[in-house]
């Protein structure tokens, strides 16, 4: 049971080594005094402050925080100390609040070692006290109790001290204040750039040293460090057990993180500080990662001159905010993918405009018989063309200028991508290994706009799956050479072939599950990857009793963990479930389907994605019309890909019709057996089977 | 000395507005605007007791629409947050307002470089959703800053303003190759900005 104590109230403390803990909104200074059975402190030194951290059992923090941990063992303390003042003071002179009025109230909670709560007070009713005695931890009869104090100071630091009868009490708060000054510009001092080799482990120490408490020292350092470095927003956040070296990115002012960036390969030749890595369009981002950040190998970045439009700051991958590099990516490809749609929406709508613009001046000079022929007339038609070549000819730059400029991030993006989110021809797949992390996104293809067909952007979706996909079979697409059926048939095969690949090699190990469900058998040379490199474990499902028992098997799979989620006993699952994500793969959708399975299918779509089961339709729909429209709200379940070229899927910002590519690996390369090869042999080595 | 002197001296004086006032706004420093901003703060209202819930809440919107040649285009507003070139942003609908103090409870972002470039006015208006006169609502104002420095170009004062339950505040024009914009202040009756097309029309 926590003790909520008012002030005045005290409390039997169960056991001697205690931690106390100290929150409040801006960083102050905690510190203890220690006091004999008179009350008095009867040496100078039974002070434990910023400057002088350590006493017998006994320890404080270096520097003002808005969080502390003090550390007590009262059994070590000297025998004649029979009380310990807890302390509070707001730090002087650092441009912060001067008054506990001004801020939240201080919280304090007294735990024992496992971080049990044994008593908590909330210093309240504060208004010009600038120092306050929080706590007192006195002993009575041997035992030893804790007390809410709340007296507070006005005069700060110093007429406290002197009111516990230190003579240099002025002087001591002076020493007290200077440390924790100097504490907080340790904790924000930019990295000078001439040791720019050394920049890592500089500020990861001045973290170290800024000690336990990150938040507090930078929202510190942006009230002494002024308007000459700005913390990144990063740092407040900054996890506390963040390893010293991602601590330390987190620290570094914008200032340093911008030359720390030009250490990041990526970051390309350019001398730090001069250039803006910021995308013009885009909100103020986050620094660079580390040199270390592991997926990103270093991607060639052309120079700034080569950037594309004139004058426009050369791209650089990773320029989006996110707790990661494949979170940065992921977010810097959706902001490409709205920027491009917003550009071309621009452009149209200015085309659109200049062409009715157009019409209309020229219908009006036809509507007026006196006018219709003539010299005037011409002169009229003349002007309205020419108003409309003249709007549209400067539509065009500017299209041009925004996509130019988007062409070159792509072209630095692209090459950076994490397995999950690249071609397969990109190298990156080359050095796969399988990941030890759950992915979050997964590149499905690409997308593509006829204003710029050579600009693709990336198509990402987030894992896992919000639903389920359909790979149309029976579009020919929107491109101008038609395809045969057949061989859209084979595309579409392929593609959900190297889809399913990707999603097995993007998730650790067996943490993905491939089913597949091919009634007629007619996928299966498309299939010889997935069954040879054992990604497939079992063999597909063929025939109708097939197809009955794998959807019998993850509809159970389905039901079983719903009800366990439900009723939160996902503890008590039969041991023998595969909790594994799944996909099921249906090739010739509807052979060998009665309509018992169609609505086992069905479920599956509605149901399965909330509990990791995803279907991946092979289908043509024309050929599905025999059940009517009962199916319909199946495929409005699913997301419909194509497996040639087909302009359908719209964009969540403007809606125009982007064309969608499948993702292949590239003829006659064999990226896809060896991916699958070495996730073979990781199985092999630390998986469950 | 009047507003529209200090501004073309190129003080940095915030010009505060009387209804129907037009005058001609330019960067402090002779240079054109490349950002604006419309900013929209009024007092929420003041809860009652136990039924606080039923005191009557005031809903401010703020809104722009973009013009061709004196054709409404496309419109920024609560329903609509961004304009489909993603020029211009709508911070987001605020249904009670804030603490009346001078902060912005909604505004609207307004970046002209990425204006498409045959929207050649962007006029914008306030209306009160709830149907509050500006009589009634305390500490309402908008005003227009410079968002790339923050300097306040205009302010208007609303409240005290009349039986009214709109204004037409302002409107950008292309101008040579930069933008210019217009203080109208004129106030209106109407529940969205399509209530006021008739009279924003006179305007263009």
């Amino acid at each position: 049971m926590t003790a909520e104590l008012v002030r005045g109230q005290n409390h039997a403390l169960p056991e001697t080594r205690l931690e106390i803990r100290v929150s409040s909104g801006k960083p102050i200074v905690a510190g203890a005094t220690l006091n004999d059975e008179q009350g008095h402190m009867r040496e100078a030194g039974w002070i434990a402050h910023p400057a002088d951290p350590h006493l017998p059992g006994l320890e404080v923090s270096r520097q003002a925080a808005a969080e502390h941990r003090l550390a007590v063992d009262l059994g070590a303390l000297p025998e004649p100390v029979h009380r310990v003042n807890v302390l509070l003071a707001l730090p002087s002179g650092v441009g912060g609040p001067t008054s506990f009025g001004a801020v939240t109230a201080p919280f304090l909670a007294v735990t024992d070692l496992d971080g049990a709560e044994i008593a908590n007070y909330t210093v309240i009713g504060l208004d010009r006290e600038s120092a306050v005695v929080a706590l007192e931890l006195y002993r009575r009869h041997d035992v030893w109790k804790v007390r809410a104090v709340g007296q507070g100071y006005a005069g700060g630091l110093a007429d406290m001290l002197s009111d516990q009868g230190l003579t240099e009490a002025r002087q001591l708060a002076e020493t007290i204040n200077t440390a924790v000054t100097e504490g907080m510009a340790r904790a924000v001092a930019p990295p000078p750039a001439a040791v720019r080799g050394t920049r890592q482990g500089a500020t990861s120490s001045a973290s170290a040293a800024a000690g336990t408490t990150p938040a507090g020292a930078t929202s510190a350092g942006s009230t002494s460090a002024g308007s000459a470095h700005r913390n990144s927003p990063s740092g407040a956040n900054a996890p506390a057990s963040g390893a010293g070296a991602a601590q330390g990115d987190g620290e570094v002012t914008r200032e340093g993180a911008r030359e720390g960036s030009a250490d990041v390969p990526a970051g390309g030749g350019s001398d730090g500080g001069q250039v803006n890595y910021q995308h013009p369009n885009r909100r103020p981002t986050q620094p660079s990662p580390p040199p270390a950040a592991p997926p990103a190998p270093a991607p060639a970045t052309p120079p700034a001159s080569s950037g594309g439009a004139s004058g426009a700051p050369a791209p650089v991958a990773g320029d989006a905010t996110g707790w990661s590099m494949d979170e940065r990516l992921y977010n810097q490809v959706w902001g490409m993918f709205e920027d491009m749609a917003r550009t071309v929406a621009a452009y149209r709508s200015a085309v659109d405009f200049a062409d009715s613009r157009r019409e209309q001046e020229l219908d009006k000079v036809l509507s007026d018989p006196a006018t219709r022929v003539g010299p005037v007339a011409d002169a009229a038609r003349e002007q309205a063309r020419t108003k409309h070549t003249q709007l549209v000819e400067q539509a065009s730059s500017v299209l041009d200028r925004d996509l130019s400029q988007l062409l070159a991030e792509a072209e630095v993006v692209e090459p950076a991508l994490p397995c999950p989110f690249a071609r397969w021809d990109n190298p990156v797949w080359q050095a796969y290994e399988v990941p030890m992390e759950s992915p979050m996104a997964l590149r499905l293809g690409d997308l593509s706009l006829p204003e710029r067909t050579d600009l693709r952007i990336p198509m990402l979706v987030r894992l896992p799956l919000e639903r389920g996909l359909w790979i149309d079979s029976g579009s020919s697409g929107s491109g101008s050479t038609p395809v045969s059926s057949d061989e859209v048939r084979r595309r579409a095969v392929e593609a959900a072939v190297a889809i399913a690949a990707r999603l097995v090699a993007v998730y650790p190990v067996d943490d993905f599950t491939l089913n597949v469900i091919d009634p007629a058998g007619s996928a299966a040379p498309s299939l010889v990857p997935l069954l040879e490199s054992g990604a497939l474990r079992e063999p597909p499902a063929g025939g109708a009793a097939g197809v009955t028992q794998t959807l019998e098997r993850l509809t159970q799979r389905v039901d079983l963990v719903q009800m366990a989620v439900r009723n939160r006993a996902t503890a008590s699952l039969p041991p023998d479930l595969d909790t594994a994500e799944q996909l099921l793969v249906v090739h010739d959708f509807p052979h060998g389907f009665d309509d018992r399975s169609v609505t086992q299918l069905r479920y599956l779509v509605d149901e399965g994605p909330a509990v990791g089961v995803n279907v991946l339709m092979v289908a043509d729909r024309e050929e599905a019309q025999g059940y009517g429209p009962v199916l319909d709200p199946l495929w409005r379940a699913l997301l419909r890909i194509t497996a040639v070229p087909d302009d359908h899927l719209a964009d969540p910002w403007v809606g125009h019709a982007w064309t969608y590519e499948p993702m292949l690996a590239p003829p006659g390369s064999s990226v896809l057996s060896q991916v699958l090869q070495q996730v073979a042999v990781a199985r092999q080595a630390y998986g469950r089977r | 000395m009047t507003a529209g002197e200090n501004a073309e001296r190129g003080t940095a004086v915030t010009v505060n507005m009387t209804k129907g006032q037009a005058i001609n706004l330019q960067k402090s420093d002779g240079g054109t605007l490349t950002a604006v901003r419309m900013g929209l703060g009024w007092q929420a209202a003041p809860r009652r007791g136990l039924f606080g819930k039923r005191s009557k809440e005031i809903d401010l919107d703020a809104s722009a629409v973009l013009f061709a040649d004196k054709q409404p285009v496309d419109v920024v507003f609560f329903r609509h947050l961004v304009s489909d070139d993603g020029s211009v942003r709508h911070s987001g609908d605020n249904l009670t307002g804030g603490a009346g103090q001078g902060g912005d409870d909604e505004a609207v972002m307004v970046d002209l470089q990425r204006v498409p470039v045959h929207i050649d006015q962007i006029v914008f208006t306030v209306n009160s959703f709830t149907g509050q006169t500006f009589a009634e609502v305390e500490n309402a104002f908008c005003r227009l800053l410079d968002e790339t420095t923050g300097q306040e170009m205009a302010r208007y004062t609303l409240t005290g303003g009349g039986q009214y339950t709109a204004q037409i505040m302002a409107k950008m024009g292309r101008q040579g190759g930069g933008w210019q914009m217009t203080a109208i202040g004129e106030p209106a009756s109407g529940r969205t900005f399509q209530d006021l097309m008739p009279s924003i029309v006179p305007h263009l």
